[in-house]
């Protein structure tokens, strides 16, 4: 494995070994002293054409506790607003040194883009791209579940685990990535959303298709997983307005009120407080939304240990 | 390949027991002493070395005084060699300010890995002390370190290899080399 592009990259195996590495890694963050050796000398950078926070800074906070040297890109305030191609960009770059690229693009397959291209030998790590995959988000949230869920195994897979996969699924790249790897790691999926936010082929990635959440909760799950509704990529034929969304598939108070005690409520960020969650779930001690972001910084030392420390005989 | 023991089974449980006295000598009693082994079969030979000193030392309780330190993230070699997956790391204590770590090694070659272990260490804090114990030295040393504690000086050629085998790991035991 050169780059991580997708879910689709990582067998089974791979998947779990980057988890247990994870949890190494989640150890660090807990020392006195945050720092491992192992990226000394190496330089990434983060390549950020579309807004973001946690990914952003988790990436440059995983890279430099390892001890690589970190260059933040995004397009605002750069070239790219005087026109300057994703190519020129790239090469750039390149140029200069970078040896991981780590991409979030606002168009789905740009970062394959540059993975299939001979612009650059960096590897690549999608960091979101369009509607397409998000990939350390889903490893961050299998971690989490891993850790959260009680009866797993805490070094294998998520085998007899439920999941529930609530809101915009047409244009959420984390329910994408979330759906392939959840259903890797042997767990049960089920998706609700309003029928215009389903895409047409999702028979191939789910056990259940809900249309109605009250209906979909009568049934126990181990997880609910929410979905930020995404209106930078909508118009108002999706949903006629927001307090109807949140009406029908919200996790307000009282169908948060109606989940077992033990039902994990997850949601990737940034939150609509009050359209898809309440703050009552949101804030309540059944919610990961926190541990989410902790993982998430630990998930990518381990991808970028493996990528740049492990893998580079093979290249 | 021609294979040759060097230590058998005896050999190698009355030179942990040694170990142990020795290091129990050396730190003047069984106090504020950690002994850290260096995955993977330094890990089972620390834990042999304690459960040695318990066995003189009641007092001295294995649960708080032995663990592990994986070394991986911290070689000199990551970019170079393809690496051995990482292990998990473990230290029974939190303040390691007035303790003795014995780091416990199978074999001492280059000194590399002791590098590395010290680089991993000093991550976790600042011990009063730290000691080596290997069960084979087996000289060139690439780097200006030394053991505290030998099982057995081994002088060797580069192009030997030395193998340790443990029943914990490999199911028998004994030191070979082979050439």
């Amino acid at each position: 494995m050169k780059h991580l592009l997708s879910i689709n990259d990582l067998s089974k195996e791979a998947a779990i070994e980057l988890l247990n590495l994870a949890v190494e890694m989640q150890q660090v963050n807990t020392r006195d002293i945050k720092k491992l050796p192992a990226l000394t000398g190496r330089t990434v950078a983060n390549l950020f054409f579309e807004d973001s926070t946690r990914t952003r800074i988790s990436f440059e906070l995983a890279a430099r506790r390892l001890s690589a040297d970190v260059i933040n890109f995004s397009a605002k305030g750069s070239s790219v607003s005087k026109g300057e191609s994703l190519k020129d960009t790239v090469q750039t770059l390149e140029a200069m040194g970078v040896e991981a690229l780590i991409v979030r693009h606002n168009h789905s397959g740009a970062v394959n883009t540059i993975a299939n291209s001979d612009w650059s030998k960096a590897v690549v790590i999608n960091a979101g791209d369009g509607t397409h995959e998000h990939p350390t988000q889903a490893l961050l949230d299998s971690l989490t579940i891993r850790q959260r869920v009680s009866g797993l195994d805490n070094k294998g897979d998520l085998s007899g685990l439920s999941v529930l996969v609530v809101g915009d699924i047409l244009h959420s790249r984390v329910a994408r990535s979330n759906l392939f790897l959840l259903r890797k790691l042997g767990a049960t999926l089920a998706v609700c959303a309003p029928s215009t936010l389903i895409p047409s082929t999702i028979a191939n990635y789910c056990d259940e298709v809900y249309f109605d959440f009250d209906e979909a909760l009568s049934n126990r799950f181990d997880v609910v997983m929410m979905l930020r509704i995404q209106s930078e990529r909508m118009n108002s034929a999706f949903m006629p307005n927001s307090s109807e969304y949140s009406f029908g598939w919200g996790l307000g108070d009282s169908r948060f009120s109606k989940l077992t005690k033990n039902t994990l409520v997850m949601h990737p960020g940034p939150m609509n407080r009050g359209l898809e969650i309440s703050s009552k779930a949101a804030d309540s001690n059944q919610s990961a939304i926190l541990d989410q972001v902790t993982n998430g910084v630990a998930v990518r030392m381990a991808v970028l240990y493996k990528l740049l420390a492990q893998e580079k005989k093979n290249d | 390949m021609v294979a040759r023991t060097v230590l058998d089974a005896q050999d190698i449980d009355r030179a942990i027991v040694r170990i142990s006295h020795e290091i129990v000598e050396s730190n003047h009693g069984t106090e504020n002493l950690l002994l850290l082994g260096i995955p993977t079969r330094g890990v089972y030979l620390a834990e042999r070395i304690a459960y040695s000193i318990q066995k003189n030392y009641p007092e001295f309780k294995q649960e708080t005084s032995v663990g592990r330190l994986d070394v991986t993230m911290f070689r000199d070699d990551l970019a170079s060699n393809p690496t051995k997956a990482v292990t998990a790391t473990n230290i029974p204590t939190n303040d390691l300010s007035e303790i003795t770590v014995v780091l416990v090694d199978d074999v001492l070659f280059s000194g590399r890995t002791v590098r590395a272990a010290l680089d991993a260490l000093v991550s976790y804090g600042r011990p009063k002390a730290v000691r080596l114990a290997v069960l084979v030295d087996r000289g060139h040393r690439e780097l200006p370190i030394r053991a505290d504690f030998v099982g057995k000086n081994l002088p060797t050629s580069t192009h030997e290899r030395i193998s340790v085998r443990l029943s914990e790991s490999d199911g028998e035991q004994g030191v070979v080399i082979e050439q």
